[in-house]
Formats: C-alpha cells, sequence, structure tokens
C-alpha cells in the first residue's frame, strides 16, 4: 500500500531543523478542533454515524481548492494499517495515541511532506495540524486556519454564538485553538532555572509537558509548551501570547548557555565528549540514556564544542531510536532489551557518518 | 514508590490527567505536590485534588457533600444525545453539541474556571456566522456612540447612529 512510505522513513518536515531559532525551538504544531453539526461527538457515535463523518470531510479533501493550495492529500483509514504502523505515526507526531488506539472509522489525511495532518473522528470530528520544523507559530496558525476555512466552506460546523466551536472536551471548547512549540532546554535544566521558569508559564495560561512517553518527565530535556485556555481569548490573542512568552525562555536558554560557556566550559565539554563517547561506541542503549546523551550532543553542537550532526539528524535520530521505529527499521516483535541493543547501534552508526 | 519529582520522598499523592486525550500520571510526595500546586490545571492556591475534580465537573467544591443544586443538576439530561450531566461530570467530555444547550445553565462556572472566561470572542464560520459578525459590529458600535457622546463629539456620533441604524435594518432582513 502506498501510504506506508509514511511509516517508513523518519524525517518530517518539522524535523528539518530550519526555521527560526531552530537551535532552542525545535519545531511548531498548531491544531484546531471542529465538529460536523447534527452529528453525536465520537465518544457517542455509532459506526454508521461516525462513518458518515469520515465520508463527509473525506470529501472536502477532494475539493479543488485544497488541491491547489495544499498539495495532494493522502487519507489513511487507520484500520488499513497494522498496529506498528499507528505506533510509528505516534512517534512521528501525525497522530495521537488516542486516534491510533480507541478511533473508530478514524483516518488521518497527510501531505506529501507530512507538514498538515488531519484526524477524522478522534475526540472530535475533525482536527486539523500544522506541524513546523523551528519557531513558526504564526505561520502554523495562518496555514491551519486557512484549511479550516476551505472545510468550513463545504461542511457545516457545530458552532454557537456564545460559545464558538463546540468540541467534545471543554478544554477546547472557543477556538478550539492548540497551539504548541518543542523546545529544548538543556542549559535551564542544567543551572536549575527551569521549574522556575516553568512555574511561572503556567501563570499566564500556558501548561507544559515532556514529549516522550506518558509521563510528565521531560526526557532529553525536551518541553512542549502550549496554551491552555481557548475560550474567552481571539485566536491572534493566543497566538501572540505564546509567541511572546516563547520568546523569552529563548532569550534565557541563551543567557544560560553562555553562562556555562564562560564559567565552566571545561565541564560542559567533559559531558558534551563523554555523551558522545558513549552513543559512539555503546553496545546497548535504552531509551531514556539516549534521550538524554543525545540532548547533550545537541548541546555541544549547538555551543560549537563539538562539530557533529545537524540539528535534522538529530531530530530524526530522536524519532528513530522510539521502540515503534526500531522495529519498523530491524524487524517486528523486539522485547525490549533487543531494542536496546539496535538503538545503540543505530545510533553508533549514525554518529559515525555525521561527526568528524 | 518514590516522589518523581524529588526522588526522595516517598510518594503519597497519585493521580492521573487527561488532557485532550493524552493520559499523564502524577506520583508526588506532600512537599513537591505543594511546589508544584500552580502547574496543576483549576487549582488556584495550592494542591488539592478535590478542588480540582470539584471544580473541572462543577460539583460542590466545599467537600461537605452536595448540595440541593447540585442534586437537580445531576438530572439534567441532553435531549439529543441521552447523556446525563451527572455522566458528563465522570467521563469529562459532552456527547454531542446539544448538551452545550442543555447543560447551558452549569457550564459558565465550570469554563470561568477551565479558562477565566465564559463566551467566544474569537473566529467565527464564515458562511453561516455572517449574524455574529453583525451583532459584534454592533456591540462595538453601540460602544463608540457612547464614547462619542460622553465627550460630546455628536458629528461624529451621528454618523455613527446612522450605520447602527443601517445595520439593524439589514439584521431585521436577515
Amino acid at each position: 500500500m502506498s501510504n506506508l512510505r509514511f511509516t517508513e522513513h523518519a524525517l518530517s518536515e518539522w524535523m528539518r531543523g530550519s526555521g527560526q531559532d531552530s537551535d532552542i525551538v525545535i519545531s511548531t504544531r498548531v491544531r484546531v478542533a471542529r465538529n460536523l453539526q447534527h452529528l453525536p461527538f465520537p465518544l457517542l457515535a455509532t459506526n454508521q454515524q461516525s462513518g458518515e463523518v469520515l465520508e463527509r470531510l473525506t470529501k472536502v479533501i477532494e475539493d479543488e481548492q485544497l488541491l491547489n493550495d495544499f498539495g495532494v492529500l493522502h487519507v489513511i483509514p487507520l484500520n488499513e494499517i497494522n498496529d506498528l504502523d499507528k505506533q510509528v505515526l505516534v512517534e512521528k507526531h501525525l497522530i495521537s495515541p488516542n486516534l491510533a488506539s480507541e478511533s473508530r472509522n478514524g483516518a488521518v489525511v497527510l501531505t506529501d511532506d507530512e507538514s498538515v495532518s488531519i484526524m477524522i473522528n478522534e475526540e472530535d470530528h475533525l482536527r486539523i495540524q500544522c506541524l513546523y520544523p523551528g519557531f513558526q507559530v504564526h505561520e502554523a496558525w495562518e496555514r491551519a486556519s486557512a484549511l479550516d476555512d476551505i472545510f468550513e466552506s463545504r461542511v457545516d460546523y457545530a458552532f454557537d454564538d456564545k460559545r464558538g466551536y463546540l468540541t467534545s472536551c471543554p478544554t477546547n471548547v472557543g477556538t478550539g485553538l492548540r497551539a504548541s512549540v518543542m523546545m529544548h532546554l538543556p542549559a535551564l535544566v542544567m543551572t536549575q532555572q527551569i521549574n522556575r521558569i516553568l512555574s511561572a508559564v503556567s501563570q499566564v495560561g500556558l501548561t507544559v509537558r515532556g514529549i516522550y512517553g506518558e509521563g510528565s518527565e521531560a526526557l532529553g530535556n525536551l518541553f512542549q509548551i502550549s496554551n491552555q485556555i481557548t475560550l474567552g481569548q481571539t485566536e491572534a490573542e493566543i497566538i501572540e501570547n505564546l509567541h511572546s512568552v516563547v520568546l523569552q525562555i529563548i532569550e534565557h536558554e541563551k543567557n544560560a548557555r553562555e553562562r556555562l560557556l564562560n564559567e565552566s566550559k571545561i565541564r560542559i565539554t567533559d559531558r558534551v565528549m563523554r555523551s558522545y563517547g558513549i552513543l559512539s561506541y555503546a553496545a546497548v542503549m535504552d531509551s531514556k540514556e539516549a534521550a538524554q546523551r543525545l540532548s547533550d550532543v545537541r548541546l555541544g553542537v549547538d555551543l560549537g564544542i563539538l562539530e557533529g550532526p545537524p540539528s535534522s539528524v538529530m531530530n530524526e535520530l530522536n524519532v528513530k531510536t522510539q521502540p515503534g521505529f526500531l522495529q519498523k527499521t530491524f524487524g517486528e516483535n523486539m522485547n525490549p532489551s533487543e531494542r536496546d541493543v539496535y538503538r545503540a547501534k543505530l545510533i553508533r552508526e549514525t554518529l559515525g557518518h555525521t561527526c568528524s | 514508590m518514590l516522589c518523581q519529582e524529588c526522588g526522595k520522598r516517598p510518594a503519597t499523592l497519585h493521580f492521573t490527567k487527561i488532557v485532550n486525550g493524552e493520559k499523564t500520571e502524577f506520583h508526588f510526595c506532600e512537599f513537591c505536590a505543594r511546589e508544584k500546586g500552580e502547574l496543576i490545571p483549576g487549582t488556584s492556591n495550592g494542591f488539592s485534588i478535590h478542588s480540582l475534580l470539584s471544580g473541572l465537573l462543577d460539583l460542590d467544591p466545599s467537600g461537605k457533600g452536595q448540595t440541593p443544586g447540585a442534586i437537580s443538576a445531576q438530572s439534567l439530561r441532553c435531549e439529543e444525545c441521552g447523556m446525563t450531566y451527572s455522566q458528563f461530570s465522570k467521563v469529562g467530555r459532552f456527547g454531542c453539541s446539544s448538551c452545550y444547550n442543555y447543560f447551558s445553565d452549569r457550564l459558565d462556572p465550570l469554563f470561568k474556571r477551565v479558562h477565566g472566561n465564559t463566551a467566544h470572542i474569537g473566529k467565527v464560520p464564515k458562511r453561516s456566522g455572517g449574524r455574529i459578525k453583525l451583532k459584534r459590529r454592533l456591540d462595538e458600535l453601540k460602544k463608540e456612540l457612547q464614547y462619542r457622546i460622553v465627550r460630546e463629539e455628536f458629528e461624529a456620533a451621528a454618523e455613527i447612529r446612522d450605520q447602527i441604524r443601517e445595520l439593524e435594518k439589514n439584521m431585521a432582513q436577515g
């Protein structure tokens, strides 16, 4: 099946390592949640009803304007792909774990470069996502909004004068907008400023969480920062609020990096080189250690301590070393300790090619 | 089990947060939980699972049992999809868009807690939202009219009054 090409390679547009401030902001994601009028939300929809949602929304995909503005869109019904492919799509952040495991008549619609991912019959009937590399919240919002306009011209949304766009979960009602950026903040973690900054962030209507696994722990010093409030603010305010807060965090991280370099260069160099050495030669590597050491190497490259892989390779490695992707690459049905061996092998080979 | 935050003290508070279908488990000791209190939505001063849940679901936040008002709220039911308010407060998700109407009276406090607001001021669908846009424009003009009158700018005020009349005529014609 041609659709499987999305799970055969790791690199997505959002991992390209380009875009503004891409040494600190890995990627930007904006999603809007919408529902169709007169049909129950996926939580209570019958098979027939969710089938109707799928049919109506996939019809819009054939819209000529959509084709002109966004290129070919590939519809992938979730019941047509196997569990491993689903897991890989989750690891690439193209679909949610929820869509992979619980949806009925669920589907994902992807552009060729995977910068647009539209989920059908997730928690809401329609979730439009735009994923961009680097720090591009305004761009991602504009694109998501343009897609939203096209859908809106062809289907009737559940919309209320007072509450705005109606969603299944009360935390999304109003704009249905969630904008988030993935940030790499090793220096703020090392200098122990991170908790202070994150709790300040939470006081201005934003939330922070780690990006790996189900836990709240921020493995690999990667943090996802997103708006919490969707009702009572305009989309422009939400985007601008996130934008300005993230700019300040970038500034703090930059300062912390500079201080590390000025005040403890030898220690930071030691840390980066140790991690680089271990990644280059280790035979067994669990995912937690991989995330931490990859973070060290990434910081080392950013600080000029190490001439190493560009950030696109690091982003790709983060995804490639996830359980689903490892099994996709090296053969299915590995147990965790086998995965640790293949993870180490994959990292060794990748760094061997790109580091000097 | 040790606290996931400090890794020293035993974790005494365990809870699962589900946001947008993404489940996150937390295991904190009392101290770290207090410290992180402000990171947890729905709590203003420190950590309290009870205020977190009851706040989100708009049950009785005092913790002294349900008030008569809360009981009647529990018997509310959406005629469209059949979901009851009591089910909604357990699941935390609406069954259909009509639930918003049937539970309407109970939603302001909930939205106030979650979003700090109760009404949408953002994007409006282009096709079906035409009326809403006119209404918003009308509200804006009325505000400006008051402003002009207070400042005794009567010429400008008259202009705005004409615009309001025109707009109201359009809206009446549908």
